[in-house]
């Protein structure tokens, strides 16, 4: 019995869980990229206008021809429909441009994650900071636009504040995708692949038309996709209707974060420690 | 505190280290001396605990490398053989950031940092980031890196390849002086001078697994001679093999190589004496003392240079 408990914890010292003195330690890491690499700041930036440009030119400039729309049993202008997709949008691109292309220049050409994991940090914690970071990135984007919609008075500040937490849920999600996807990465050339996959969603999953509107085999594929319930949740927060379906779009999501780590994790520990 | 009992590391069906001893006592200087691919750098990163040994026992600081790896690389300052410094930092930064991942708090990152960056004197590029670095200065800067911890070991894969002559011995100097400090240090190299001037003991590494070790002095002793006479002729080349045939019996042992003879003898004055009354009249001729290079020379057939 005392054996037993001895192995016990002889076991649990031997795997010990994650360290969050480390995990902040990989973040760090990226804030003093920001301070001291001026191309840094540029990428960052950048980064927050596209879906910006979208919601001004799509949102109101075509939404003056579309007129009001009628989804969830309410009438709105077509600006007010657009708005929250493109804030999901922006939670998406945040989080995944730092995982995938930052993450992957990381992995494969500067050899930063060989360095690190010389020390006491862990493959799984490099997973975590870089999850976490990415995370600040896209709710940062998420924090800006979701003052312009206010301001454009496209969502009460109520409807605001109840999208903002789902906004950080979408950016951890697709992080925790992108961070696996940088691990399976074979060069640049893959990325052209993801970019192509992310220009598809952007354009099909709800964001500048109901999914109702399209035939139903493709309103089945869109749901299978992860950013139609990325826009689901976070509209449907955004304009206060609620309902059990937010549960269903809230449980994909969570899916895709602990599979994303779970996956990223491995993958690096099998690049990296060879 | 390193113990390695029949280490073995394989890669898919192909084995880079194959079944090696090595054993390393507190405050010594120990070299893996070989060509490249002998297994140097797969052996180095089996004891820094980031790649698993296939089989074998491996034990560092009395630990297990696959269980307690987050333990022993904690006591560990490791210099990889390509410079794997943060582009995105400053010179200074990749000093402190390092720390962080020691869970060393802000302010004694920074006194380290500075100590450091003085100790290998880089202290005035302290702002600068580290791509226009020279090479000697990045490496330099990798080896304080590397010492961040106050590491009970540290582990130094080629720290000199690719430098030129200043920065190699500014390097040596630096090491000494650790190792004065009584840091254990760990070093691979495929240069003779440098495993002579920094090892205590060396092992020789070819193809995975050891075939010799000892001090530098004992190897060349029990595997050389005193001196060696270097024997260039005008029509060298294709001949060689034949002016070797004419030297046998000579000294203890006769190498022709592609460009040269070497005549290995205790008393390298007598040899030559000895080559002229064969009537046999080289171009240039060079008695220098016997170096590890002969050594290497000796037990895998082949020079080191690669
Ligand atoms: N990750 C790896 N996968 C496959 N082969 C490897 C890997 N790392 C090293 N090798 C092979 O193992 C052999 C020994 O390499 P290495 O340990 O780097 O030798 P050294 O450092 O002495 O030059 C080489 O033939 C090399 O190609
Ligand atoms: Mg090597």
């Amino acid at each position: 019995m005392l054996t037993t408990l001895a192995a016990a914890r002889s076991m649990r010292a031997s795997r010990p869980g994650l360290s969050t003195t480390r995990v902040g330690a990989v973040i760090s890491r990226n804030v003093g990229a920001l301070r001291s690499g001026p191309a840094y700041w540029i990428v960052l930036v950048s980064g927050f206008f596209e879906p910006l440009l979208y919601l001004l030119s799509i949102g109101v400039g075509v939404g003056a021809l579309v007129g009001d729309l009628t989804v969830y049993g309410r009438t709105m202008p077509y600006a007010a429909f657009v708005a929250p997709a493109m804030l999901a949008v922006s939670a998406m691109t945040g989080a995944l441009a730092e995982t995938t292309f930052n993450v992957f220049f990381k992995l494969k050409y500067v050899k930063t994650y060989e360095a690190v994991l010389a020390t006491p940090v862990r493959p799984v914690e490099i997973a975590f900071g870089e999850l976490t970071w990415a995370t600040v990135r896209g709710s940062f984007y998420t924090a800006i636009f979701l003052g312009v919609m206010v301001a454009l008075g496209l969502a009460p500040v109520g409807g605001a504040l109840a999208a903002f937490p789902a906004t950080i849920l979408v950016s951890l999600a697709f992080g925790a995708v992108g961070l696996t996807i940088s691990t399976l990465m074979r060069g640049w050339q893959d990325f052209d692949l993801l970019t192509t996959g992310q220009f598809a969603m952007f354009l099909f999953s709800g964001t500048f038309s109901p999914v109702q509107d399209y035939p139903a085999w493709a309103e089945i594929l869109i749901q299978i996709t992860p950013l139609y319930h990325a826009v689901e949740l976070v509209r449907r927060l955004s304009l206060g209707v609620y309902g059990p379906g937010l549960l269903g779009h809230a449980a994909y999501l969570l899916v895709m974060l602990a599979a994303g780590l779970w996956f990223a994790a491995r993958r690096m520990e099998r690049l990296l420690c060879p | 505190m390193i113990f390695a009992r029949g280490l073995v590391k394989r890669f898919g069906d192909f084995t880079a280290v194959n079944g090696i001893d090595v054993e390393v006592a507190p405050g010594e200087a120990f070299g893996f001396l070989g060509p490249n691919g002998a297994g140097k750098s797969s052996t180095m990163r089996m004891i820094s605990c980031v790649s698993a040994p296939t089989s074998g026992e491996l034990r560092i600081l009395g630990m297990d490398p696959v269980r307690d790896g987050t333990r022993i690389r904690a006591r560990l300052g490791v210099c990889p053989q390509l410079d794997n410094l943060d582009p995105d930092l400053t010179v200074r930064e990749n000093l402190t950031t390092y720390a962080r991942y020691f869970g060393l708090s802000r302010v004694e990152g920074r006194r380290r940092a500075d100590e450091l960056l003085d100790f290998v004197q880089l202290s005035d590029r302290a702002g600068s980031m580290v791509e226009p670095l020279s090479g000697g200065m990045k490496r330099r800067l990798t080896i304080a890196r590397s010492m961040i911890n106050e590491p009970d070991i540290v582990l130094l894969d080629e720290p000199t390849t690719g430098l030129d002559p200043q920065a190699r011995h500014l390097l040596w100097e630096r090491l000494f002086r650790l190792k004065q400090r009584g840091t254990t240090l760990v070093l691979t190299t495929h240069y003779m001078d440098e495993a002579e001037q920094l090892c205590d003991r060396l092992v020789v590494m070819d193809g995975g697994k050891i075939v010799a070790e000892g001090s530098p002095r004992s190897l060349i002793e029990t595997y050389s001679t005193a001196e060696v006479v270097e024997l260039r002729f005008p029509d060298g080349l294709d001949l060689n093999a034949d002016y070797a045939a004419k030297m046998s019996g000579i000294g203890e042992r006769v190498d022709p190589l592609p460009d040269r003879v070497l005549l290995y003898a205790d008393d390298g004055d007598a040899a030559l004496t000895e080559v002229h009354q064969r009537g046999l009249t080289p171009s240039s001729v060079l008695i220098r003392r016997s170096t590890l290079e002969d050594v290497f020379l000796h037990l895998t057939g082949r020079t080191l240079v690669d």
